[in-house]
């Protein structure tokens, strides 16, 4: 078969004495969505810094199948470089989405700025793809020319997933992108989100405490505690057939709608 | 005569950690072999553990140990601890499964939740929506609800998008739990015919039929299932 998009050996983060994450190990196949579960300060969002390169692990690598260049140690390239990947064939979807869009800029320069950094130099032709994904993400056209600031949240966060799929990446880590949002506005970005991972054959890593979006979202779970993944599996078993003490009680605290 | 499941020694325990790591032994050394065109109808009281092999055979619970192998394109592909994308493979392919109740995807058209397993496998969109439509008819949805989400349809209508939507793909492992539970007669007859036509296009089929007449029209064979330590 094909190679993973993204292997994890042994990543380990401390932070001070106190370990973030520990010894973590998977591999992530092209197409495949993986979450990782767990409740607040498990280490979830310091794994996945660790991933994509924005934390530096105090033990193990992360390797990435770039689309041509063969394996790279994620850590081990020189920044700019890293910065080329993380603007080209990653994207990064933040669970606050001022913390990935520009708030000073129009919504078609947020999206148009990660067109530029892939090559796009005609205005015209910048300023239609970004049309095209301002519909795609259900925001209408007359809100262009705003900025962030004047959208509301769940906006924001359909634009901040816009600016990151516009320049077409292979792999894509979501941290909680659907929190904080209200319930309706969650359901129609998880109904977006499933859209365009299906239809762009994306790889994906996201975390979430919420195991609703992680049952509708993901092929499969990684769930974290106190550091440590203490299960693994697809996520309808994980959900269904919880095997782990902790897993256990994570799934028997899901409140029946 | 080939087979396309195979199930042998097959064991399965809830273990409940919040109950002091009570466990529950449901599926002691189950062994069976299913091949195309036979439908097994999985019989025994409730509580048996009709329902956990069934799961199991879908890959969705994990037994502890044993084996379910099911025939995958041209290979024998092992489930009990498939990797994850081993077991969706299957279930893309192979495998499909037919719940008592659907599991509702927020704001998806009826008609694009029933053509979903189709497209995957790559047929094109108009031919999966023409098929769609085909199955959502028979089973008598009428077409003013097709591009509505089933969110707010009635526990027969949801059973019957959920029947639409694993026969589209025509896969040749066919699991069934109680597929005609919440029906009326007329429903529960157009149901039968479609699952008999996929027995005897080569379906196998394993299924949970609480409704007898259901049972005697659709059952090549009856498969007991009692816990283990019950009174044969």
């Amino acid at each position: 078969m094909t190679t993973p998009i993204l292997s994890a050996k042994g990543v380990t983060k401390r932070f001070g004495g106190r370990v973030a994450c520990r010894g973590v190990n998977f591999d992530l196949w092209p197409g495949e969505v993986l979450g990782i579960v767990g409740e607040s300060g498990s280490g979830k969002t310091t794994l996945l810094n660790c991933l994509a390169g924005r934390l530096i692990p105090d033990e193990g690598h992360v390797a990435y199948e770039t689309a041509s260049a063969g394996t790279v140690d994620v850590h081990r390239l020189p920044e700019a470089r890293r910065r080329l990947l993380a603007r080209t064939e990653w994207g990064f979807v933040h669970q606050d989405a001022r913390e990935g869009l520009r708030m000073g800029a129009s919504a078609g320069a947020n999206i148009g700025e990660r067109l530029m950094a892939i090559g796009a130099r005609h205005y015209g032709d910048i300023r239609r793809t970004a049309s095209d994904w301002l519909t795609r993400v259900e925001i209408g056209l007359d809100r262009l020319d705003d900025r962030p600031a004047a959208y509301s949240g769940g906006m924001r966060q359909r634009l901040q997933i816009a600016r990151n799929l516009v320049s077409n990446p292979r792999l894509v880590f979501m941290d909680e992108p659907t929190g904080g949002l209200d319930v309706s506005v969650q359901a129609r970005l998880l109904d977006l989100l499933r859209g365009l991972v299906d239809s762009f054959h994306l790889s994906a890593v996201l975390v979430t405490h919420d195991l609703g979006v992680a049952r509708l979202l993901t092929h499969r779970l990684m769930v974290m505690h106190g550091g440590d993944i203490v299960e693994t599996g697809l996520t309808d078993q994980m959900l269904d057939d919880p095997q782990h003490a902790y897993t256990q009680m994570l799934v028997a605290s899901i409140l029946p709608v | 005569m080939p087979l396309v499941l195979r199930v042998q020694a097959l064991n399965k325990s809830f273990i409940m950690h919040a109950q002091g790591d009570l466990s529950l032994p449901v599926l002691r050394d189950v062994a069976l072999d299913v091949a195309p065109g036979e439908c097994l109808a999985l019989v025994g009281p409730s509580g048996a553990g009709k329902s956990t092999l069934l799961r199991s055979l879908f890959g969705n619970y994990r037994p502890q140990s044993g084996s379910i192998r099911v025939r995958h394109r041209t290979n024998w592909v092992e489930l009990v601890g498939a990797e994850p994308r081993v077991t969706l493979d299957v279930r893309r392919h192979t495998m499909g499964f037919v719940s008592q109740f659907l599991r509702v995807i927020p704001r998806v058209a009826t008609i694009d939740v029933v053509a979903e397993p189709m497209l995957r496998l790559g047929a094109s969109p108009e031919e999966a929506r023409r098929r769609a439509e085909f199955l959502l008819g028979i089973l008598g949805i009428p077409d003013r609800l097709w591009s509505l989400p089933p969110a707010t349809f009635s526990g027969g209508e949801q059973q019957r998008v959920n029947i639409a939507r694993s026969l589209i793909a025509e896969y040749p492992v066919l699991l069934l739990d109680e597929p005609t539970a919440s029906l009326d007669a007329a429903n529960r007859d157009s149901v039968i015919d479609l699952i008999r036509a996929r027995r005897k296009a080569g379906a196998a089929i394993v299924g949970i039929f609480h409704d007898v007449a259901v049972r005697d029209a659709l059952a090549t064979r009856l498969y007991p299932v009692d816990l283990p330590g019950a009174p044969a």
